[in-house]
């Protein structure tokens, strides 16, 4: 019997990156099989494809043996495929039943509808999920792992054959996990053939058949789940070489300039937070996504506010409550999205590069082009950005170059502490090895520097310490001469026993 | 070619047209009349022209006109000096502004919620203070200032155009109006730059305001009384100007240059429908046409600029 859904050869690039390259994988109905991955490994555009959110530039995918094209989302589900994504997608002002309802019923947008039908499929469906959701509920007050039961209902009426969970547990306490595997293990005796992602390794063999690990875009290999253990899941994981030249350089570090005690912030998911860094350090910031990251660096720049904890600077209890106050403390933050965050698209080079200063000074007063221009033109010949002059929208620039003209605006604003948010995502080689050696140069210097980074060689390689942070909390730290990828990996995913 | 150019271009066009078809259009009795007649329009479409580049709309300022024509009336009924009346003005307009600016910076409301309630509240408000009276038995030196018809019509024309070209500098070179353009331009990676983007919306309020009460009091002087009606559909005159003189109306782009431009243009299209034997009927249809040319083309060349960025 040919598998239920295949990917033979897939290969899909966005903008020049390799997402995924000449990817297999096979799906047999009644099977869970496993897919894990680090961060950017190429789960998440694998499940796109198959849920035809995403084309693959090459490469087949089979459902029952036949080539299909999934050319939309709508697709996919017509030949039975539904994905549940780490945050369910459900309609906050409808209730349950008209969320399911919305999702199974056909006769298109003029039907009447069948309240009494309605209610009755909704509550036959939850109740096979032996849940205790009220159909009437609406959709926002449920709890996480409720909407994924919906979730998990709308599959299970829309007859699913193939159902891909994102990391259905990240969110779930214990005995919610065992009711939800209870669940996926009925599903499998109905042969429903199930794609689970999950960085929570300890809780495959539980619950899968096969595991796939995928590196790099890279399938490395299928193996049944009882043949490997998480040790060597771990190294089929990061099993590379650290190619990049990392110019990190060796600097006399000073005196602790950032630091936090235990930090806490619930409405950002920031559990109490210890950590120091020193004038001319970079501290890596490692972990996985949605691991409370970039919400620390957020509290740090005040767009959270810490409900318990202290940030010093230099030792002096500090209050930041706005970028502003962050800003005018010496404290500079360079998010991951700067396309969105970072820079203000239809103003030029010199504006962007001139705009923190804006924020340290009185408003009224007047604007120096002249030293804009020059300044501006002093940081593009320093970072080699790429541009036809100062004067041009940055909207124009390559991601690499915007992510310059990012970093020049803050060093205009000589901060004392550099936050940076993954600072090489999207970014050509070139110049990711241009915005390390900036690092280097800016450490010297004399500034703290704290670095976001999924990327483990960025992380290795650039850090003089590494923290890793797993579900809010700082799982554990490693200095620069003990870390190494299956360390930071073992950290990031809770494995007992990890140095802390 | 520059939104500036073209909405000129335009401008000048009809003009030179009237050059031909009606030389009448440009004696100076009508030229005089036009001018003084849009002194309102332009230095609330100059304040607007503010309001929109922080991202943000501002359509109680109609009514607003009308509480502040009063109140400088008011004042200087009490005897107060005209300067004192006007500065009067223009800080309750100021007052007004902060209330708009405080509701939409401070809780988050959008100002087109706000400005509307505020622009019902202000015209009934008065209605009821007034009873739909006019204000009259003004002293002698609220008219023309004192100064008589002709020094005071001269004095009006400059210190609104004094007042707009100090705006238009204000915009190009002072720190803070940089900050109002990377507001309104991405409000997000403003405040991530350290910008405080709240205070920058509320700042845009007051001085909307401001500009309000300055054009109420430079208005209502052309007469012998105050009106208790007046300004109606000023604020979409004003947004009119703005939009045509090429601003975004999502924020972030525009000149003042350009807003007296279509405050220029939009005010012509009137006088010279009459000039050139028009029904004037189809001014407002002209004036719509204009408008939305100018919103399509802003829109089609936004699709065009994302194309090749």
């Amino acid at each position: 019997m040919p598998p239920l859904l295949a990917a033979s050869a897939v290969t899909k690039s966005y903008g020049g990156v390799r997402a995924l390259r000449h990817v297999d994988f096979e799906l047999h109905s009644g099977e869970i099989h496993a897919l894990v991955g680090e961060n950017g490994a190429g789960k998440s555009t694998l499940i796109r494809i198959f849920a035809g959110a995403a084309q693959a530039d090459s490469g087949e995918v089979r459902f029952q043996g036949q080539p299909v094209t999934l050319r939309d989302p709508l697709t996919a589900k017509a030949l039975g495929i539904a994905v549940i994504y780490q945050q369910p997608a459900l309609f906050g002002e409808l209730t349950v039943a008209e969320n399911i309802g919305l999702a199974l019923e056909s006769g298109g947008l003029w039907r009447r509808i069948d309240w009494k039908q309605r209610r009755r499929v909704v509550r036959e469906l939850l109740s096979q999920l032996e849940s205790t959701i009220d159909p009437e509920r609406r959709a926002a007050t449920l709890s996480m792992p409720e909407q994924q039961t919906v979730e998990i209902a709308k599959s299970l009426g829309a007859q699913a054959r193939v159902l891909i969970l994102d990391e259905p547990t990240a969110s779930l306490s214990e005995r919610e996990v065992t009711a939800l595997f209870g669940v996926l293990r009925q599903l499998r005796r109905r042969g429903v053939g199930m794609i689970y992602v999950s960085h929570r390794l300890e809780e495959l063999p539980e619950i899968a058949d096969r595991v796939t690990v995928l590196r790099d875009g890279e399938t490395v290999e299928t193996r049944p789940m009882t043949e490997v253990d998480r040790a060597t899941l771990i190294r089929m994981m990061v099993g590379r070489d650290i190619e990049a030249v990392f110019p990190k350089r060796e600097v006399p570090l000073g005196k602790i300039v950032l630091e936090t005690r235990g930090l806490t912030c619930p409405a950002a998911g920031v559990n109490n937070v210890s950590i120091t860094v020193r004038a001319g350090e970079i501290v890596g910031l490692s972990g996985l996504v949605g691991a409370g990251r970039t919400e620390l660096a957020e509290v740090l720049f005040g767009l959270h506010r810490p409900s318990a904890g202290s940030i010093l600077l230099r030792g002096n209890v500090v209050s930041v409550t706005s970028p502003a106050g962050a800003v005018r403390l010496g404290i500079a933050y360079v998010p991951e999205d700067r396309r969105r965050h970072g820079l203000v698209m239809p103003m030029s080079v010199a504006e962007n590069v001139a705009l923190a200063q804006l924020a340290t000074v009185p408003g009224l007063r007047t604007l120096d082009f002249r030293s804009e221009t020059s300044n501006a033109q002093d940081y593009t010949a320093r970072f080699a950005i790429k541009t036809s002059s100062v004067a041009t929208p940055v909207q124009t620039l390559s991601g690499g170059n915007q992510q310059k003209v990012c970093l020049a605006r803050w060093l205009t604003a000589a901060p004392s502490v550099l936050i940076l948010d993954e600072p090489t995502q999207g970014v050509d080689i070139g110049a990711k090895a241009e915005i390390h050696r900036l690092m280097s140069d800016l450490a010297a210097g004399g500034m703290a520097i704290l670095m976001i980074s999924s990327e483990l060689p960025e992380i290795l390689g650039m850090s003089d310490r590494i923290y890793v942070m797993r579900s809010g909390a700082v799982a554990g730290q490693l200095r620069r001469s003990e870390a190494t990828q299956e360390r930071l990996l073992a950290l990031a995913l809770g494995e007992e026993g990890a140095a802390a | 070619m520059r939104r500036e150019a073209s909405v000129g271009i335009a401008w000048a066009a009809l003009l030179v047209v009237l050059a031909f078809a009606a030389p009448g259009f440009f004696s100076a009795g009508n030229l005089r009349d036009l001018l003084l007649a849009n002194v309102s329009t332009l230095l609330a479409a100059s304040g607007m022209t503010l309001v929109i580049l922080a991202g943000e709309i501002d359509i109680s300022i109609g009514s607003m006109f009308a509480v502040l024509a009063v109140v400088a009336g008011i004042t200087a009924r009490a005897g107060a000096p005209m300067p004192l009346a006007a500065l009067t003005a223009a800080g309750a307009g100021a007052l007004l502004g902060a209330a708009n600016g405080g509701l939409v910076a401070g809780l988050r409301i959008p100002s087109i919620v706000v400005t509307l309630a505020t622009m019902i509240l202000g015209r009934n408000a008065l209605n009821w203070a007034t009873g739909g009276a006019w204000i009259e038995n003004l002293p002698a030196n609220f008219q023309w200032f004192g100064l008589g018809q002709t020094a005071g019509e001269i004095f009006i024309l400059t210190l609104a155009a004094v007042l707009v070209v100090a705006l238009a500098w204000v915009l190009k070179n002072i720190a803070a109006a940089r900050a109002v353009y990377a507001t309104g331009a991405a409000a997000e990676s403003a405040r991530l730059a350290g910008i405080p983007v709240r205070r920058v919306v509320f700042w845009v309020f007051v001085s909307m305001g401001a500009m309000t009460g300055l054009a109420a009091v430079l208005d209502a002087v052309r007469f012998r009384e105050v009106q208790s009606n007046a300004g109606v559909g000023l604020e979409l005159k004003a947004i009119a100007a703005v939009v045509v003189g090429g601003a975004s109306i999502t924020g972030g782009r525009g000149t003042l240059l350009g807003t007296g431009l279509g405050v220029g243009l939009l005010a012509s299209i009137g006088p010279a429908l009459t000039f050139l034997h028009i029904s004037p009927s189809w001014e407002k249809a002209i004036q719509g046409a204009i408008i939305l040319a100018s919103i399509v083309i802003d829109f089609a060349r936004g699709a065009e600029a994302k194309k090749n960025g």
